[in-house]
């Protein structure tokens, strides 16, 4: 089978996130692969490991987003693919599935291109089910089981309601969510070959498209208001007495 | 101004949030509701008593399950032939795929997630939370219509007016989709967090009451996990006395105390209920931002240190093994539960 995991670099979820003007800042804090596409990765090389066949990362970004993408190679992926371009402007999220689907398509022979369920940056989690509809492959999202047979790939989807399973014939594109399992640690013999590794670069001209025109557009960034209560500790002499008061605190508030 | 509001549900049981942009819809102009699935009069008529001006109904066997391009290739059909200016959805995991997919049929942008969004002129601004909720970015979109979801009880839900009524009207159902629907393994307990209105949630401190002696033959995080389960059944006692549901920190989802569906906080699940109560949690960035839209937060913990009491009206430094248990008892006896 030929797995691509299409992943994005971030900044770490400890981060503290700023606007700096009209631009976000991460401080001194480290770029990584988003944390939900190491689950990604993870299901790429279940399947590699399951089927037979290769792993490819497949990440958008500058320059800087190798380090993901190195990443994902020490994690096991066979070989890494960074789109980059000088000319790339701000994507919005339909322009980034549909580079993502002329990569794909110029991989060639793909089965399976497996996402994160969602970025922790932008965080709107809409990329897999763009990317298929541009392809017109099914989309199988939300899985937190993977099996494929006879070139039918069966998904259990993690849904509000409980499990959904669907099945659908390959190619298809894939979004995972946690139950897929915990992301494997890179090996030292894995990053000793990350280290090593040629990440060939695309441009927008290798994959014989013009720069996206992005159709959403940021205005300005704004920092959430902060909450400014003063909290008040209720003591008491025994844990009925506190939650008494407390009680009352609550219903006085009229919430409930 | 014409907006066309999906309305979501799974077998006939609403998502709530549909109403609330309805109600945005109204404020805009015509609000007409899109209904897809099959036994759909029940919400039909709620919707044109939360204030729908009109509602379609695609009513199809094929419709019956979910799947984002049967459920995407009707919806985009409704939207080219209603031309609206707006197209919006409450968040769910459903609807984010499905908006996006219809996003791609008719060459426009989606805005994910909505906690804010004002039409000034024929220019919207939506406001969405980024890295997150610890930033906001207003947003615009060049192209029509706009297709937006909003999260789920932050806009105002309208008020039901049972006189409203009105006859739906048949829409075309497309019903061919690459994916089978095999079968459905539904939650006993549905943990829904975004609509919650009370949400009770255990972190890591959950685990910690030394006066409880685990089953022999455990090994040691057979041990905690038992305990920390423990913990958590008092924090669903109070749950249940309330109304609410159970959430989570992170840590204690990650230690295997609880499953991921009930984690608050670290992308996905913003909490936004009238009542947060946060027992044994110290209040990680991620939790904070993910639960500080609560309108009323409370906090009981033994650390008076712990981040989270900055973040809450009461609090109360002490053992939750023994406030919890007379809470619940308090609460039960005020409400009459």
């Amino acid at each position: 089978m030929k797995i691509i995991a299409c992943i994005k670099q971030v900044p770490d979820s400890e981060a503290k996130i700023t606007a700096s003007g009209e631009q976000v800042s991460w401080g001194e804090a480290p770029l990584v692969i988003n944390p939900f596409d190491e689950y990604a990765v993870e299901g790429a090389l279940q399947q590699k490991e399951a089927y037979g066949g290769t792993v490819t990362a497949l990440c958008i970004g500058p320059e800087s987003a190798r380090d993901a993408l190195k990443h994902a190679l020490a994690m096991g992926a066979d070989d890494a693919i960074l789109i980059s371009d000088p000319a790339l402007p701000a994507l919005d999220t339909l322009g980034a599935a549909h580079l993502l689907a002329s990569a794909i398509q110029k991989i060639g022979g793909v089965d399976l291109a497996i996402f994160g369920r969602q970025t922790l940056d932008d965080g709107s989690g809409v990329t897999a089910a763009q990317t298929a509809r541009i392809l017109k492959w099914p989309l199988l999202s939300l899985a937190g089981q993977i099996k494929v047979e006879n070139g039918v790939c069966e998904v259990s989807r993690v849904v509000e309601e409980g499990r959904q399973q669907v099945s659908a014939t390959l190619p298809a594109i894939l979004s995972v969510v946690q139950s897929i399992g915990e992301p494997r640690y890179p090996s030292f013999m894995g990053i000793r070959k990350a280290s090593k590794a040629e990440i060939p670069v695309w441009s927008l001209a290798d994959l014989g498209v013009t720069a996206p025109a992005a159709i959403v557009t940021r205005l300005r960034l704004v920092t959430p208001p902060t909450r400014d209560v003063k909290c008040e500790i209720i003591s008491g002499e025994t844990p009925e007495a506190i939650a008494g008061i407390l009680v009352e605190k609550i219903l006085a508030e009229k919430v409930l | 101004m014409k907006t066309l509001v999906y309305v979501d549900h799974f077998r006939g049981d609403p998502q709530p949030a549909s109403w609330e942009a309805l109600g945005v819809a109204k404020g805009f102009g015509t609000a007409v509701a899109l209904i897809l699935g099959t036994g759909l009069d029940a919400l039909a008529k709620s919707a044109f008593e939360f204030g729908a001006d009109e509602v379609l109904l695609a009513e199809d066997g094929g419709l019956s399950d979910y799947r984002s391009e049967a459920y995407a290739s009707t919806v985009s059909a409704a939207v080219k032939a209603q031309a609206p200016d707006l197209v919006l959805f409450p968040t769910t995991s459903r609807t984010r795929e499905l908006a996006a997919v219809v996003a791609v049929d008719l060459n426009t942008g989606v805005l994910i997630d909505l906690v804010d969004l004002t039409l000034d002129g024929d220019q919207f601004t939506a406001t969405r939370p980024i890295y997150e909720g610890k930033l906001l970015e207003k947003v615009t979109c060049s192209a029509r219509p706009v297709i937006a979801t909003l999260r789920p009880r932050v806009f105002p839900k309208p008020s039901r007016d049972a006189a409203r009524s009105g006859s739906p009207a048949k829409v075309a159902a497309a019903t061919e989709s690459p994916v089978t629907v095999e079968g459905y393994t539904l939650a006993e307990n549905v943990v829904n967090l975004t609509d919650a209105g009370v949400i009770v949630s255990g972190g890591r401190g959950v685990s910690n009451n030394p006066s409880l002696t685990p089953p022999a033959g455990m090994d040691e995080k057979q041990a905690e996990i038992w305990r920390a389960q423990q913990g958590f059944k008092l924090v669903g006692d109070l749950a249940v006395v309330l109304g609410g549901a159970v959430g989570a920190s992170r840590a204690a989802v990650d230690a295997g105390y609880i499953p991921y569906a009930n984690q608050v906080g670290q992308t996905g699940k913003v909490v936004t209920p009238d009542l947060y109560i946060a027992c044994g949690i110290s209040g990680a960035i991620q939790h904070l931002v993910g639960m500080r839209n609560a309108k009323l937060v409370i906090a009981i913990n033994k650390d008076p240190d712990a981040p989270i009491f900055q973040q809450s009206r009461y609090g109360v430094v002490g053992d939750l093994f023994q406030i919890l248990p007379a809470l619940t008892e308090a609460f039960k006896q005020k409400l009459g539960r």
